[in-house]
């Protein structure tokens, strides 16, 4: 996809109106559809092609402008969000809480206001506080990709992450993912357990009782609680499992309340090379980025059947499709 | 306006105690009532037209936050008697986390002074620690000589149990309540709603109704031991009221009361509102179970009065992301609208009742004389009545803020109006 005409070709497959995502904003993943949620993947994987030829660049979002409001310290997202949009040739603004009006004590929805009088036509958002692109979609008229909001979703780390097992598998109907460690805390936990479920897959959680949230089982509705299983033992978790996607533990969380040590969380709920030997077939993910030698033994990070690599590849190709895929909300919407 | 002489026409006056009713007219002279009976000559005095309408004692709110002194950009003295009296109430007793506290006995008489001129009685609660800091007793004998009718470190809880055991003594001394801001903070670190299902579906961190009972069930016993009067400000879960009811059977001075939202919604609805902050307050709104168990308790009697934790906040500072938000809600303007539709149509409670929630009760929690709508009397009374259906608007708010949950929400039954220190206001 080196010239423009091919490029076009993205567009003309993408914008039919007849299969426009049905969502304006990318809040979370909760209520998204099966169809959406694979068209998203599928418009990854044309997008994943052009990362992988020598100009890696479409005309996509020319002219469209997105700025990237970071209120919360982040390299991985932000550096994977800001090369999606350039590589759809966008415009990128970036604005990042720490020396900006923020610290002057400016509130998000005056921040956002004065950006968008600035003419932009999408927001990316990370924000500590769960449930803030909801909000900034009160303030703003411009489309609003939620990054990561406090422990409430991070959509597009689950849809890369669900590109990342069906470019392994070839689907994800009908296997078993467990996701492992701070399901509290965790918004790529709350994003992956309703794209995952919602593509068929049986997903387990399991983590130390202290960072499992009260009424887990009841996270989704009725008709999907049936593919959910919650466990505090590790070796539970694995036995039958194809996925074992393991969480960042916040070293700042061990002590008083939560958990004891960071030792003894990896003794009890590490992935370590020797479960790697016991389970085959056991492909390992982690949402980066990793402390080795917590959540996973540093043999593990390394090893062959860790996708922790393609996952970050995957995540520009899903940033793009995502953003590319939502601008049609903004066109909509003129 | 003022209204030293007039005439209620037709009135069926409720009788709180008995639940019985008398239509008849109430002359009012000079702000007394000089007469109660059918036909009476007026001798040309204005005249309201009740008919069609109930007449009770004026309702009292036991729990406000006026916001004065400090804090006037949310509401003062002034703007929270005009919400107080378009919700119906002739009376209020306001919280003292004021700037500064409401701590020592000027601070008292300054919020007296600032509420002669109203048409609402102001009744200040003083703070039970010095500073609000749940540290070292405040001079609540002073601040009762002031005018003080209870004692509360209310936004904060007395979480000292040692405090707590010499404040409700020193108490039981004053006869005067210790309200308590029931919530052991250990338990509620960082929390923003109710920890439950919701909270783990939206990723918000919970309040488990766990520091709300943990609380209750020491200060149960704390009052036990002193005989200290102690009132749980704010009930909100189903065991809370449980703990409060086994008390209550034992003996332990012990009272209660709840927010009318706490009967009337439910955490579900901050998800509904996609984390709108006016949905956010202290206590949270908790489960369907628990809302059931408000009922339940008031029906009952565990649960004495209804309040409303009037608590303003500037609109600046409530339209901002959910967990950057003050908690609390505007309460005065709605609250009978909630207890007629939620508790009155319902059959959860009977009118009379539901009226001695807010009249008998928190008089009785406060060592507050009842006003009495008999020859001699000075004139202290609500119209109202529990049927009109209506739709609570943004035009409705007499409050200096705007942060209620309930614009747009469906009312039934509607304070018209009250007379207490020689004064009429209407509400519609």
């Amino acid at each position: 996809m080196t010239t423009e005409s091919e490029s076009e070709n993205v567009q003309q497959d993408t914008t039919n109106p007849d299969e426009g995502l049905r969502q304006r904003h990318l809040l979370g993943l909760e209520g998204w559809s099966a169809r959406d949620i694979t068209r998203v993947l599928d418009t990854a994987g044309q997008f994943r092609d052009v990362l992988e030829r020598p100009i890696r660049s479409v005309p996509s979002l020319r002219g469209v402008t997105v700025v990237n409001l970071f209120y919360e310290p982040s390299t991985r997202t932000r550096i994977s969000f800001e090369l999606a949009e350039k590589r759809l040739s966008a415009d990128v603004v970036n604005f990042a809480s720490s020396g900006s009006s923020v610290s002057k004590g400016e509130t998000l929805r005056d921040t956002a206001r004065n950006i968008e009088a600035m003419k932009i036509d999408m927001v990316v958002v990370r924000h500590a506080s769960a449930g803030a692109p909801s909000f900034l979609t009160r303030c703003v008229d411009a489309v609003v990709i939620n990054a990561g909001d406090g422990a409430h979703e991070h959509p597009t780390q689950a849809l890369l992450d669900a590109m990342t097992i069906r470019e392994q598998f070839g689907r994800i109907q009908g296997l078993r993912v467990s996701i492992i460690g701070d399901i509290m805390h965790s918004r790529v936990a709350r994003s992956n357990l309703h794209a995952l479920t919602t593509l068929g897959a049986d997903v387990t959680l399991c983590g130390p009782a202290s960072l499992l949230p009260v009424h887990l089982d009841r996270l989704l509705g009725e008709e999907a609680r049936g593919q959910v299983r919650i466990t505090t033992r590790l070796d539970e978790a694995l036995d039958g499992c194809d996925v074992a996607m393991a969480l960042r533990i916040q070293m700042e969380r061990q002590g008083r309340s939560l958990f004891p040590s960071v030792r003894e969380y990896h003794e009890q709920f590490g992935i370590q090379l020797e479960h790697l030997e016991t389970y085959k077939d056991l492909i390992v993910m982690h949402p980066g980025p990793v402390n080795r030698g917590v959540e996973l033994a540093t043999d593990v990070v390394d090893h062959e059947r860790a996708l922790i690599l393609n996952q970050v590849t995957n995540g520009v190709a899903v940033r793009m499709s995502v953003l590319y895929l939502m601008s049609d909300g903004r066109k909509q919407h003129e | 306006m003022t209204h030293p002489d007039l005439c209620i026409r037709e009135a069926l006056i409720l009788d709180v105690e008995t639940g019985q009713e008398q239509l008849a007219d109430i002359l009012i002279r000079g702000g007394t009532i000089a007469a109660v009976g059918e036909g009476l000559d007026a001798d040309g005095v204005p005249e309201y037209d009740a008919s069609g309408k109930r007449v009770s004692p004026g309702w009292m709110d036991m729990h406000v936050h006026l916001r004065e002194p400090g804090q006037e950009h949310k509401e003062t003295v002034h703007t929270g008697c005009r919400a107080a009296a378009f919700g119906g109430f002739t009376a209020v007793a306001c919280m003292p986390n004021t700037e500064p506290p409401i701590h020592t006995r000027d601070v008292v008489e300054f919020i007296v002074e600032r509420a002669r001129k109203e048409a609402v009685d102001v009744y200040p609660i003083g703070c039970v620690s010095k500073g609000r800091k749940g540290e070292d007793l405040a001079e609540m004998a002073d601040m009762k000589s002031g005018g003080a009718v209870a004692f509360s470190d209310d936004g904060s809880p007395v979480g000292d149990a040692g405090l707590m055991r010499h404040a409700l003594e020193y108490a039981s001394m004053l006869d005067v309540p210790i309200i308590n801001h029931m919530e052991d903070l250990d338990l509620n670190p960082h929390g923003h709603m109710n920890e439950g299902e919701v909270s783990t579906r939206l990723g918000v961190k919970g309040i488990p109704g766990l520091a709300e009972e943990v609380m209750i069930a020491r200060d149960a016993l704390i009052a036990e031991y002193t005989r200290g009067p102690v009132h749980v400000a704010h009930i909100s879960t189903a065991r809370a009221v449980e703990i409060v009811r086994d008390a209550k059977r034992r003996g332990v001075p012990i009272t209660a009361e709840v927010c009318a939202h706490h009967f009337a919604l439910t955490d579900e609805a901050v998800e509904q509102s996609d984390y709108d902050t006016h949905t956010k307050m202290h206590p949270p709104l908790r489960t369907a179970a628990d809302v059931q168990a408000m009922k339940a308790g008031l029906a009952d009697g565990t649960i004495d009065a209804i309040c409303t934790d009037h608590a303003p906040h500037a609109p600046n500072e409530k339209d901002v992301e959910f967990e950057a938000a003050p908690f609390g809600i505007l309460g005065l303007e709605t609250a009978w609208g909630l207890i007629g539709r939620e508790l009155i149509r319902p059959g959860v409670l009977s009118l009379a009742r539901a009226v001695e929630a807010i009249t008998a009760a928190p008089r009785r929690i406060m060592r507050i004389p009842m006003p009495r709508i008999a020859v001699g009397e000075k004139a202290n009374l609500t119209i109202f009545d529990e049927t009109t259906e209506w739709t609570f608007e943004a035009s409705h708010i007499r409050s200096k803020s705007r942060n209620t949950p309930f614009v747009g929400a469906p009312m039934v039954g509607r304070a018209w109006a009250i007379y207490n220190k020689g004064r009429l206001v209407e509400s519609a």
